[in-house]
């Protein structure tokens, strides 16, 4: 897909979170904004998915550690043809195959159920691991927050990692800055991360998590490096990204549009065309 | 294996997990720095390839099991039963129960006997743990014998399994014709008056106290070994109710929410009876000899026939 066209689809992905959030009164409508890029080059141009075939054996894992941000990951399997996106409707209902938080036996396209922050690079070591053992070829990627930095796991998982040079793992962070209470600096500092990754034996990358180019481009090479061991690419991203009232606000974390605020944001994710 | 042979069931289970590692080569272990004394270390000399030293990092290793079982791997992840069911719990509950991953939990050094490590390393709270997490099934083998056969089980079974196992030798009570299956509950005992039922390690010591009640006391005790916690035998706890009229449970494990748990919800829901739980009053454990740490928190050969006499006097009097 060229640039302008993950432009169009990351527009669309934007939007559909602000009608999904908006239409159920719920959902974490920040980091879903601020991870949309993100999502949208993996899933259209970096990895090998199928929606026709989700559970193809060589598939590209994808791992939502940072579970909570479901408006985006759901909008962008829709967006991708995992099932029709008028099942976005369901989403938080009782029954449904949209849960609050992803759960792989419910929604085709989730590989791993997540939802308790800490969790997402342990598993992605393990299906590393495994894809070894079997011989398959693929590339697991992991979503983390930054805010789930502080995690103990994390490190534990990334420690592991980094001494067993376990190779094809790619985690990310949506590195927005701000988290459920606040800004990270003033509820737990978490970096400097690439300092930090790097001690723990990752090869580390940094880019601009909204410029569609450089994730392109990052993302590619973080594929080309974890041949050779762990990578993590730092994704410099905007809380809220694209809707100028909820850009960088803590309190945008879980918190869904009213009507007005729907309208508002829509209009100015339209003038962003 | 002969009856009445001291064994410990950490060696049946690292000698089982050697044996199942010829047999399925899907099957790996995983280890967080325990495995000299949980004795996976075994496996990981016989097959180096299929064996993960994650290091001191149990949260990790849950994790990392549940990934390789996405993939079609059959994990053994085995650690100290108090840091695997407390440290590692949430890990337990999301990647593995809720993600429904087929990952075999082996919760070592169960209970009291932890060679005098005493309170921090005493696990009496992992069976009410495991026992109320959804998709998991939680057993507790009563003898090496049943250790080994329990890890078969447990690894043809498809689902996240919580297996139990102790440190100190254990005697061997069942014969080469005892078949271990999920879910199912034995009957070692033929009794009237009162009814034992015992999980893990006490089975072996309620069978020397049913024993004892019948030659001395001239008590027909049944006694039931019940080594699946979850799913537990219902039928057999219903119909012990119906036909003796009054229950003991024992185990190695806390009064609280573990097999005595499980057979109170039974009985009040199904055929309420009197019910005496014998296994640790809510306080932490000690250093020391386990037997005397077992008698002095009430979980013995002699505290079972104990209540076993306390229950039929109560009971004769009343009648």
């Amino acid at each position: 897909m060229d640039i302008t066209e993950l432009k169009k689809t990351a527009l669309n992905i934007r939007k559909q979170i602000i009608n999904l959030t908006a239409d159920k009164g719920v959902g974490h409508t920040g980091g879903s904004l601020s991870e949309t890029d993100i999502l949208t080059t993996l899933y259209f141009e970096i990895m090998n998915v199928d929606p026709e075939y989700p559970k193809m054996e060589n598939r590209d894992r994808f791992i939502l550690s940072k579970g909570h941000s479901t408006p985006g990951f759901y909008s962008t399997l829709a967006e991708r043809g995992f099932f029709p996106k008028k099942n976005l409707n369901e989403f938080d209902e009782i029954g449904s195959m949209l849960q609050g938080h992803p759960c792989m036996h419910k929604t085709p396209g989730v590989d791993m159920s997540s939802g308790s922050l800490g969790q997402g690079v342990s598993v992605g070591i393990g299906m590393s691991l495994a894809k070894e053992k079997f011989g398959l070829d693929f590339k697991t990627f992991v979503l983390m927050g930054d805010g789930e930095q502080a995690e103990g796991q994390i490190w534990e998982a990334a420690m592991y990692a980094g001494a067993n040079k376990v190779k094809d793992l790619i985690g990310i962070v949506d590195y927005n800055k701000v988290q459920l209470c606040g800004t990270v600096s003033d509820i737990l500092e978490v970096g400097p991360l690439n300092e930090k990754w790097k001690a723990f034996g990752w090869q580390v990358l940094e880019c601009d998590g909204h410029n569609l180019q450089e994730l392109v481009s990052y993302l590619n090479k973080a594929k080309e490096l974890s041949d050779n061991g762990p990578v993590v690419l730092i994704a410099h991203t905007v809380k809220g990204k694209g809707v100028s009232f909820m850009e960088n606000k803590f309190q945008w974390h879980g918190k869904a549009p009213n009507e007005e605020e729907r309208q508002k944001a829509l209009r100015e994710l339209g003038s962003n065309q | 294996m002969n009856i009445g042979d001291k064994i410990a069931p950490r060696a049946a289970f690292g000698d089982a997990l050697v044996e199942l590692g010829s047999e399925r080569d899907d099957v790996v272990v995983l280890d967080a720095d325990v495995s000299e004394s949980t004795q996976t270390a075994k496996f990981g000399k016989k097959y180096p390839d299929r064996f993960y030293q994650i290091g001191i990092a149990e949260q990790n290793m849950v994790g990392i099991s549940a990934g390789m079982a996405t993939m079609g791997l059959t994990p053994w992840v085995s650690t100290f039963a108090v840091f695997l069911a407390k440290r590692a719990v949430d890990q337990i509950r999301i990647s593995v129960a809720y993600a429904n991953q087929n990952v075999k939990l082996n919760g070592a050094y169960g209970g009291i006997p932890t060679g005098r490590a005493g309170a921090t390393h005493q696990s009496v709270e992992d069976i009410a743990v495991m026992r109320c997490m959804p998709n998991m099934t939680v057993i507790c083998p009563g003898d090496p014998r049943e250790v080994k056969q329990a890890v078969f089980s447990a690894t043809e079974f498809i689902g996240p399994v919580y297996l139990r196992t102790v440190r100190c030798p254990v005697p061997v009570i069942f014969d080469s014709t005892h078949k271990f299956e999920i879910g199912k509950s034995y009957q070692l005992a033929y009794g009237r008056d009162i009814t034992v039922i015992s999980t893990g390690m006490m089975t072996p010591k309620a069978l020397e106290a049913v024993q004892n009640l019948k030659i001395n006391h001239n008590i027909s005790a049944r006694l039931i070994h019940m080594p699946t916690i979850k799913p537990i035998d219902v039928d057999a706890i219903v119909k012990a109710s119906r036909e003796t009229g009054s229950i003991i449970t024992v185990e190695n494990h806390s009064k609280l929410g573990g097999l005595g748990g499980a057979v109170a919800e039974v009985i009040t829901e199904f055929a309420p009876c009197h019910l005496s739980r014998l296994g640790f009053p809510d306080v932490f454990g000690e250093s020391g000899d386990d037997e005397k740490i077992f008698s002095k928190l009430g979980a013995n050969v002699e505290s079972i026939i104990d209540a076993a006499l306390k229950d039929c006097k109560k009971r004769t009097a009343a009648a």
